[in-house]
């Protein structure tokens, strides 16, 4: 059941500045099950749902078959694989297949690992989809057959159906576009047969990408290509510190300029409306505003840094523990101190955020934006321009990245397009465009953290015990989801990867502190593994080295029950020459492996450091997750997660100057280059397990294996990030 | 009024001449293959071509494009650009696809000066664009691939 409920909650002053233009608080009873979506391990038995073909497959009389997409595909491919599933069990041909992005509609579209909510993210779209896609497209096909053995006058039995066409024996031959009229009125079959994986025709085969030839030709249109009649973009002159807002706006200049149609105050800045973007930029600049700055946030990421560190020193939030770490590592022959600091990380997507609304001529609102959570985006536009959600009507567009960014728990940029809207009664189509700079300086970072970890081995090389505290601003306190996702103060989205460890230590501690500053924060493409993977894989490697013992046997020894860790772990040292002959001087090999959203990895990071610097010259993954549905694009998710992760080791932070961020571009917030891209090499474990994703899962194990790989190569060990390279050319 | 050459078609423009020919392009006369991505030459998704040479259309003053013929990834055609296209499709280099149509010009810029480019020539060309999505790699095997096409 569909549980959305609209209060008129005040929004908690903390928070003003991320909620206030929503005019309320959305309440959703959310989860995130991600156990696999497998009863076996306890998750949810997917493979109960109905079957859906109505809600999922269109088949036209001309012989296409469209399948609808309940998902946002941001880069990550899915609507090749989602198209697949059900391409596969329909028996389609794949070049009559195409896809169009589902409607908002929580009932149908919801993400069976979220509840009652659509959206994408947890890199669940092919893991919660599996079943219903399989089942929409067997029983389609069912209904086709009946179609033509009715029409043919044979048994259904005898039909036969291969690339689009259904065949019998007697030489009969149709195509589907032929009987999709006489099949639409035919019984839905609720359990249809579905395939074994050995009658597969397209799953694991390695279809084209679906989107290859648009997003080739320039005609892929994306939410900031989206062109209404009469359109006018809007810019929004935000505070320069975060909880600030509007006292004073002296708007005659700006009102002035030729082509400047209004300027209206919203509760999250000032907008300006013109008649294309750089006019709207260069009317924004001449923008007089006073800000109320006495609710704002004016520390310093450093000085935020630095409470941190005194915060770690006192006791935390028990998130999990077994055994008397403290006695454990007392007692211990060898003790191993660290500490690792991780800065705010901007997203960074190419396209930077920007929505559309228009009010149509039925009195609807029609929403064109690179949609992420549909059910929170349509009911967040609706209470602020004060209609109910079925007034609004989304369309999801091609997304140019995203990384997490365009789904915040409060649809902040969906909430700001539409109090322009409502402010200037929405007299024409408004498209909310953010510049570089608002995207980048706009807050919604991964939140900044601090870890530490003491642990002790016994006489023998083995983990006697782990203490663990971390110090960070949570995610989801403040947010719609903290009644459902936050437990007993602790945010599972902070530990994530940490207190959940699967190598198996016989005593240990894992403490968490929430961090209380007013720089929004939010999910950053793999969440709480950006950090806590980090520092897992990095201080296990210093174990194994204060043990004498190889990284990747040493990891083997306590991974005994993790038995697909284990796997990918051994088939990325074995692809990666692991163990082999000494590389040459100043090279290095690293390893780390990390489970996370039901997937495994396994990463071999080869560096080199010599006078010129550090280069990552490498990288051999493994991957686990479950049946591959499309190889190829399961290994351009974990070279691009390379790609990406690569800049938040050598250089990425957002920083604060008394409160105003520093970083607004790309030219100080410099992505990976070419010149800088590794050779990756992707190695996919086969399997017959229902499948996981991979959106994210590549990026926690790249900055451990690089830092272990750095250790290998220079016997330096550099644990926060960034890497602080420049340290080792002086060494 | 400013009357440009886009495509091959002579374009009207209604735009001040100090609007960056990226802005004029994708909003007065939307056509929007070409993207926005940083505004300040950093990024190279605004990528177009100048009689022929790659430039940053962000920093490209309307006002100064005079009778250049300007073209967007809308208007590519000729065997390199065919071959560039087909390299990008054989490949699957697309992820989110933003920065690609920046790439796609900036690679065909390069494979029309050096139809057989070394990896150092392509470090030099793409250096300049950037994918957020990481597909440097195919991107890189993309152009090598393009140019044993037109070999």
């Amino acid at each position: 059941m569909l549980k959305l409920d609209l209060t008129d909650a005040p929004v908690p002053s903390r928070r003003a500045f991320l909620g206030a233009a929503a005019g309320g608080a959305v309440l959703l009873a959310f989860r995130l099950d991600l156990r696999g979506a497998r009863a076996a391990e306890g998750g949810p038995d997917l493979s109960k749902g109905p079957a859906q073909p109505n809600a999922f497959v269109r088949i036209a009389a001309d012989d296409t078959v469209t399948v609808m997409i309940k998902h946002l595909d941001m880069g990550q491919g899915n609507t090749t694989g989602l198209a697949t599933i059900l391409a596969d069990e329909l028996d389609a041909d794949w070049a009559q297949i195409r896809v169009a992005f589902a409607p908002a509609d929580a009932k149908l579209y919801n993400n069976m690992l979220m509840g009652p909510v659509q959206g994408t993210g947890g890199s669940t779209a092919i893991a919660n989809s599996w079943f219903q896609l399989r089942k929409a497209g067997a029983a389609a096909r069912a209904m086709l057959v009946a179609a033509a053995a009715d029409s043919w006058g044979v048994p259904a039995a005898e039909i036969t159906v291969a690339k689009g066409v259904l065949s019998h024996k007697s030489g009969k031959q149709g195509r589907f576009g032929e009987f999709a009229g006489a099949a639409a009125a035919k019984p839905v079959p609720q359990e249809p047969r579905l395939k074994s994986p050995a009658e597969w025709t397209l799953i694991g085969k390695g279809v084209p990408r679906i989107d290859s030839v648009a997003k080739t030709d320039g005609s892929a249109i994306y939410s900031l290509d989206v062109r209404r009649p009469g359109q006018v973009t809007a810019l929004v002159a935000h505070p320069p510190r975060f909880g600030a807002s509007v006292r004073r706006v002296d708007a005659e200049a700006a009102q002035g300029m030729p082509g400047v149609v209004a300027v209206v105050t919203i509760p999250t800045g000032v907008a300006v409306i013109a008649r294309d973007t750089w006019t709207a930029m260069k009317a924004r600049e001449a923008l007089r505003v006073e800000w109320d700055e006495s609710a704002a946030e004016r520390r310093s990421s450093d000085a935020i840094l630095a409470e941190y560190r005194q915060t770690a020193t006192t006791p935390g939030l028990v998130a999990s523990q077994a055994g008397d770490a403290d006695a454990a590592i007392k007692g211990a022959a060898k003790v191993i101190e660290a500490e690792f600091s991780f800065p705010y990380l901007a997203h960074a997507a190419m396209e930077p955020l920007n929505a559309t609304i228009e009010r149509a001529a039925d009195g609807m609102f029609d929403v064109y934006a690179g949609c992420q959570i549909q059910t929170i985006e349509q009911a967040v536009v609706a209470a602020t321009l004060g209609v109910t959600t079925d007034k609004v009507r989304l369309h999801t567009q091609w997304a140019g990245g995203s990384f997490g960014r365009r789904a915040t728990p409060g649809a902040d940029y969906f909430a700001e397009a539409a109090a322009i809207v409502k402010a200037w009664d929405g007299k024409a189509p408004v498209h909310l465009v953010w510049t570089r700079e608002d995207d980048m300086a706009g807050g919604y970072y991964r939140p900044q953290v601090y870890h530490t970890v003491k642990a002790g081995l016994d006489a023998k090389g083995q983990v006697a015990g782990w203490r663990h505290t971390m110090v960070g601003k949570s995610i989801m306190i403040g947010s719609p989801f903290e009644a459902m996702l936050v437990k007993n103060g602790i945010d599972g989205t902070t530990v994530e990867g940490a207190s959940d460890t699967p190598y198996g230590l016989p005593a240990y501690r894992f403490e968490v502190h929430n961090g209380r500053e007013g720089v929004p924060v939010l999910w950053w493409r793999s969440v709480g593994h950006t950090h806590t993977a980090h520092v897992m894989e990095v201080v296990i490697d210093e174990l194994a080295h204060a043990a004498g013992a190889d990284p990747v046997a040493y990891r083997l020894s306590l991974l005994t029950r993790a038995p697909r860790l284990s796997g990918v772990l051994r088939l990325a040292a074995e692809k990666a020459g692991w163990g082999g002959k000494n590389p040459e001087k100043g090279r290095g090999l690293g390893v780390a492996v990390h489970q996370s959203f039901g997937s495994y990895v396994a990463m071999v990071a080869d560096v080199s450091a010599g006078e010129s610097g550090v280069k990552v010259e490498r990288v051999i993954a493994a991957v686990d997750v479950g049946v591959a549905v499309n190889p190829d694009v399961i290994r351009a998710q974990v070279e691009g997660a390379v790609g990406f992760a690569l800049s938040s080791v050598l250089r990425n932070r957002i920083t604060l100057k008394d409160g105003v961020v520093q970083e607004t571009n790309f030219d100080t917030y410099q992505p990976t280059r070419l010149t800088e891209m590794p050779r990756v090499e992707v190695h996919i474990v086969p399997s017959d397990v229902p499948p996981t994703g991979i959106g994210e899962p590549g990026v926690p194990v790249l900055a451990p294996a690089i830092s272990n790989a750095v250790f290998a190569a220079t016997g330096q060990r550099l644990r926060s990030l960034p890497l602080d390279l420049s340290s080792l050319r002086g060494a | 009024m400013l009357t440009i050459n886009l495509n091959g078609t002579a374009r009207e423009v209604d735009a001040d001449p100090d609007m960056p020919l990226l802005w004029a392009i994708r909003d007065r006369l939307d056509m929007t293959g070409t993207k926005y991505g940083c505004g300040i030459a950093q990024c190279g998704a605004c990528t177009v071509h100048l009689d022929g040479q790659p430039v940053r259309s962000c920093q490209t003053r309307l006002g100064d494009v005079g009778a250049a013929k300007v073209t967007t990834i809308e208007g590519i055609n000729g065997k390199v650009a065919e071959a560039v296209q087909g390299a990008w499709r054989r490949l699957d280099v697309v992820q989110c696809g933003y920065c690609q149509s920046g790439q796609i010009m900036s690679a065909i810029g390069l494979l029309t000066e050096k139809p057989k480019p070394t990896d150092a020539d392509i470090d030099s060309a793409m250096d300049g664009n950037i994918c957020r999505c990481g597909t440097y790699q195919r991107i890189r095997a993309a152009i090598h691939e393009a140019a044993r096409s037109l070999a």
